[in-house]
C-alpha cells in the first residue's frame, strides 16, 4: 500500500520540476532507481503510477524502474559482496556482520526523458543523478 | 539537443517526507525533547511495553505519547491510563506513519501540554514490519521490536527495519519456555544485518530484562543511568556501546 503514498510523493515532486519549466513540456518517460535492500516493489510502484497519471500533466509518461542489487563491502576482506536477501547478508568469505551498504538502498528519481511542447521532435534529457 | 540541469536537483523518492521529518526534528529539539519511533509487526507488544516504561520512568520523565492506531483509540486508551498525554493519529488505511501525520500530532500535542516540559516523546508506528523503517517522522532513534513467537528468520525476511533500528527488543520472552525459539539465533540473524544495534530480551508481562532497556532510554534523553536501577547481572557493558 505504500507504493501508493510514494507515488504520490513521486509525483509531486514530478510536478515541482514541470512548472518549473516555461513551456510544460510532456514528459514521455521518468526513470527511477530502487535499491533492492528497501520496502518498495517495483510493479506496485508501475502500477500506483499507472493508476494516477491518467488525465493528469502525466498522462504520456512511462514509469520506468531499473533494480539496484544489495552490494556490501567487508573490511576485514577489502571486498565487495553480494549478500543473499532473505536468507544471509554476512560476509560468505569471513563470516563478518553486514557493515557497509554500498548500494541497494537507492529510492531515487533519475532522469526524465520528455518532448519539448513547440519542437515536437527533439527529445531533452533531465539529467537529476 | 541534450541539456543537462543541475545535478543539485537530484532527488530521493522520499524527499518530501525526509524534509517533514527533518522540520518535525528540529520543533523536538527547540523543546528539549528526545523522540523515539517503535516500530514491530502487530502485535509483538509494542503498547504493553510502553505501558511498561510509562509506569517505571514517569516519576523521573515528562513522557508523551504519540499513537498511530489504524482506525480505533484502543492503544491510546490504554496509555492514558497511565496518566500521560497520549495523542491519537487516525491513520486510516495507510500502513505506516509518515512526516507529516506525526506534524499533526504534534500540533494536538501542544493542546494538552506545553511541550518545552516534556522530555521523551514515544511515538507508537502502525503495526508493520515493512515499511514504516523507510519513513522517518522526525525521531532521534528508531526502536524496533520482535516478539519471540515470531520466528528466529523475520530478520532475515524484513531486514530493512532490522538494519535501521538503533535499538531491538526482542519481546514476550516469558514465552520462550513454551516455544521451539532460539534466541540467541534471533540475536545472530539481527547482527549480520546490524552489527551495532543495542539488543535487549524483554517481558513486559514479569518485567524481566526491562531495566537494560529502561537505562537505554535515559541515556537516549541524555540523562544518565540511575544507579539504584542497576541490578547485579545487569548488562552494563552493552549500554556502554549505546
Ligand atoms: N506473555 C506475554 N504477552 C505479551 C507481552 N507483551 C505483550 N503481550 C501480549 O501480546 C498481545 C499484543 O500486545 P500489544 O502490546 O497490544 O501489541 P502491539 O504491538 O501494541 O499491537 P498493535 O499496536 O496492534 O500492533 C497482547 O495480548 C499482550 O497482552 C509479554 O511480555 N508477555
Ligand atoms: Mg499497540
Ligand atoms: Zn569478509
Ligand atoms: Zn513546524
Ligand atoms: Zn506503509
Amino acid at each position: 500500500m505504500h507504493e501508493v503514498d510514494m507515488t504520490r510523493s513521486l509525483v509531486l515532486t514530478l510536478r515541482d520540476w514541470w512548472e518549473s519549466q516555461p513551456d510544460r513540456p510532456q514528459i514521455s518517460r521518468v526513470h527511477l532507481r530502487v535499491g533492492d535492500f528497501t520496502c518498495v516493489e517495483p510493479a506496485g510502484l508501475v502500477f500506483a503510477f499507472d493508476a494516477y497519471r491518467e488525465g493528469t500533466f502525466l498522462s504520456a509518461a512511462e514509469l520506468v524502474v531499473e533494480s539496484v542489487p544489495l552490494v556490501a563491502f567487508c573490511h576485514a576482506c577489502q571486498a565487495d559482496y553480494r549478500p543473499e536477501m532473505g536468507l544471509h547478508y554476512a560476509c560468505p568469505t569471513c563470516g563478518a556482520p553486514m557493515e557497509d551498504i554500498r548500494s541497494g538502498r537507492e529510492l531515487k528519481i533519475s532522469h526524465i526523458e520528455y518532448q519539448n511542447a513547440h519542437r515536437e521532435t527533439q527529445t531533452d534529457r533531465w539529467a537529476v543523478a | 539537443m541534450h541539456q543537462t540541469f543541475d545535478a543539485a536537483l537530484e532527488m530521493n523518492l522520499l524527499h518530501a517526507n525526509q524534509a517533514g521529518a527533518d522540520h518535525n526534528r528540529e520543533h523536538f529539539n527547540e523543546w528539549g525533547i528526545t523522540c523515539l519511533n517503535l516500530m514491530s509487526s502487530p502485535g509483538a507488544g509494542k503498547t504493553s511495553l510502553l505501558e511498561a516504561t510509562l509506569s517505571a520512568l514517569q516519576s523521573e520523565l515528562a513522557i508523551a505519547v504519540i499513537e498511530g492506531d489504524m482506525t480505533t483509540e484502543l492503544d491510546a486508551d490504554r496509555l492514558r491510563r497511565c496518566g500521560v498525554p497520549v495523542v491519537a493519529i487516525n491513520t486510516g488505511r495507510s500502513c505506516h506513519l509518515d512526516a507529516r501525520m506525526v506534524s499533526g500530532g504534534i500540533h494536538q500535542l501542544k493542546t494538552l501540554v506545553d511541550p518545552q516540559t516534556i522530555d521523551l516523546v514515544v511515538v507508537e508506528n502502525v503495526g508493520n514490519l515493512v515499511c514504516p523503517a523507510e519513513f522517518e517522522v522526525g525521531e532521534h532513534a528508531k526502536v524496533a521490536l520482535l516478539s519471540v513467537t515470531e520466528g528466529e528468520d523475520k530478520p532475515l525476511k524484513y531486514p530493512v527495519m532490522f538494519r535501521e533500528a538503533d535499538c531491538l527488543l526482542i519481546t514476550k520472552t516469558d514465552l520462550a519456555p513454551y516455544l521451539e525459539v532460539d534466541l540467541d539465533r534471533i540475536m545472530a540473524n539481527v547482527r549480520q544485518i546490524n552489527p551495532e544495534v543495542a539488543i535487549f530480551p524483554v517481558s513486559a508481562k514479569t518485567g524481566e530484562g526491562l531495566a537494560d532497556w529502561l537505562n537505554w532510554v535515559r541515556q537516549a534523553t541524555g540523562r544518565s543511568i540511575q544507579p539504584a536501577t542497576i541490578q547485579p547481572g545487569d548488562r552494563v557493558a552493552t549500554l556502554a556501546s549505546v
